[in-house]
């Protein structure tokens, strides 16, 4: 039989072998998620079709992610797609005639949101919390491209 | 006649069983805590948790192996093998870390817990426990059924960490996947929430029912060697039954919405 001491060491070394493996685990395997570290603040941005837009889906300038969707609903007047942006504080100041699309990584990959900075001069503020993004483009829809395509072959 | 008799008899047989194992159960939890069991607790979370460890880092190494070798074969017919990651990722964190890890531990430490209480009481120590006004509810059965559900979720964790470790080796250093794209679209693909800690509730839940049917088909046993036996066959069966049976709910609950 194994006296107690010995025991506790073993226990304590399994409960901290334990531990590391869900630091790993919280650390390298999933992603931090820009929500959960620091102070965020929301922007808004109208669009036509959404395409395959999902909730945390996330928000990039020039291929940095600054931010991830924070939420996805209708517009109650005109049922159009209202998008929130939740993007980190680090990340502020962007100019009012920035503009927002949503782009695929790779040819079927997942989608994101771009945000392209605009021009800053004299007269032009920054985007404030809670501000809709005025200028956006929304998904390329395969299916309506296809579409056009075999349309505008039919007019030749 | 005599055929509704065995029905009526198995059912009401069933339901006793039901009722006894819910007294175990409250007779164990429900009660004042007392600083005097923590050393007890440790000690069966050496004997079902600690000696545990290498059958469940040796499975967890090598499922992840299996796993992102299976995968890669497949993956890379369509040049997806950048998705190894979160494939081998998700797999052990939502299903087969928990899983697997209360099957292994159902077999390796539930039939001993059932073996052990089972010969306790064959040999009348529970009955002498109780003469001397010790209530075995709470002084052996109490520190087991802790030590169970507090040492799974932990062995879950490190089985998921070691098979994800091992899909590197085979994935990264074997068949060439770029080590960082296997870290970082893995990264992408899991979320801390939903996978992981979802991995461990799952897996909680698992430590529960099979700790639960262990002890008490060790206190309910038959106090013969033949019922030892026949008690010690049924915790595994019955535990496995139950993780794979709740499993499923448990997935459609978490996952199945989306």
């Amino acid at each position: 039989m194994m006296n107690s001491r010995k025991v506790e060491i073993l226990v304590g070394l399994f409960v901290v072998l334990a531990l590391a493996s869900l630091a790993m685990l919280a650390m390298k395997v999933a992603n931090q998620g820009i929500s959960g570290n620091g102070e965020t603040y929301e922007l808004k941005a109208k669009f036509d079709n959404i395409g395959g837009l999902k909730v945390r889906s996330p928000v990039k300038v020039g291929g940095v992610v600054v931010g991830r969707v924070g939420a996805i609903d209708l517009d109650a007047k005109d049922f159009t797609p209202v998008v929130t942006l939740v993007i980190s504080e680090n990340y502020k100041g962007f100019p009012e005639t920035s503009s927002v699309s949503i782009l695929t990584s790779g040819l079927l990959g997942e989608q994101y949101l771009g945000l392209q900075p605009g021009f800053s001069f004299e007269g032009i503020d920054t985007l404030k919390a809670g501000d809709f993004i005025e200028d956006t483009k929304s998904a390329l829809v395969l299916e309506d491209l296809i579409g056009q395509f075999l349309f505008s072959r039919n007019n030749d | 006649m005599e055929w509704f008799a065995g029905i009526g008899r198995h059912s009401l047989g069933k339901l006793a069983a039901i009722g006894r194992a819910l007294f175990v159960l409250t007779g164990a939890l429900v009660a004042k805590p007392s600083l005097k069991h923590v050393p007890l607790t440790i000690k069966q979370i050496y004997v079902v948790g600690v000696q545990s460890l290498a059958i469940i880092i040796v499975s967890g190494a090598f499922i992840g192996m299996v796993l992102a070798l299976q995968a890669y074969t497949v993956l890379v017919d369509y040049g997806a093998e950048e998705s190894l990651g979160p494939m081998v990722a998700l797999s052990l964190l939502r299903e087969l870390g928990p899983v697997v890890t209360a099957l292994l531990f159902a077999g390796r430490a539930g039939s001993a817990l059932t073996a052990e209480i089972g010969l306790m009481k064959a040999t009348e120590q529970l009955t002498s426990l109780e003469m001397m006004a010790v209530d075995p509810l709470r002084r052996i059965i109490a520190p087991r059924l802790w030590a169970g559900i507090i040492s799974m979720p932990l062995l879950a964790l490190i089985f998921s960490a070691i098979g994800i470790l091992g899909g590197q080796a085979v994935g990264v250093d074997w068949l060439g996947v770029d080590a960082g794209s296997y870290w970082s679209v893995m990264q992408a693909a899991v979320d801390f929430d939903d996978d992981v800690m979802n991995g461990v509730i799952k897996s909680v839940v698992f430590a529960f029912v099979v700790t639960w049917i262990a002890v008490f088909k060790g206190y309910d046993s038959i106090p013969t060697s033949e019922g030892i036996s026949q008690a010690t066959t049924q915790t595994v069966v019955y535990a496995s039954l139950a993780v794979l049976g709740l499993d499923f709910i448990l997935t459609a609950l978490m996952f199945g919405t989306h």
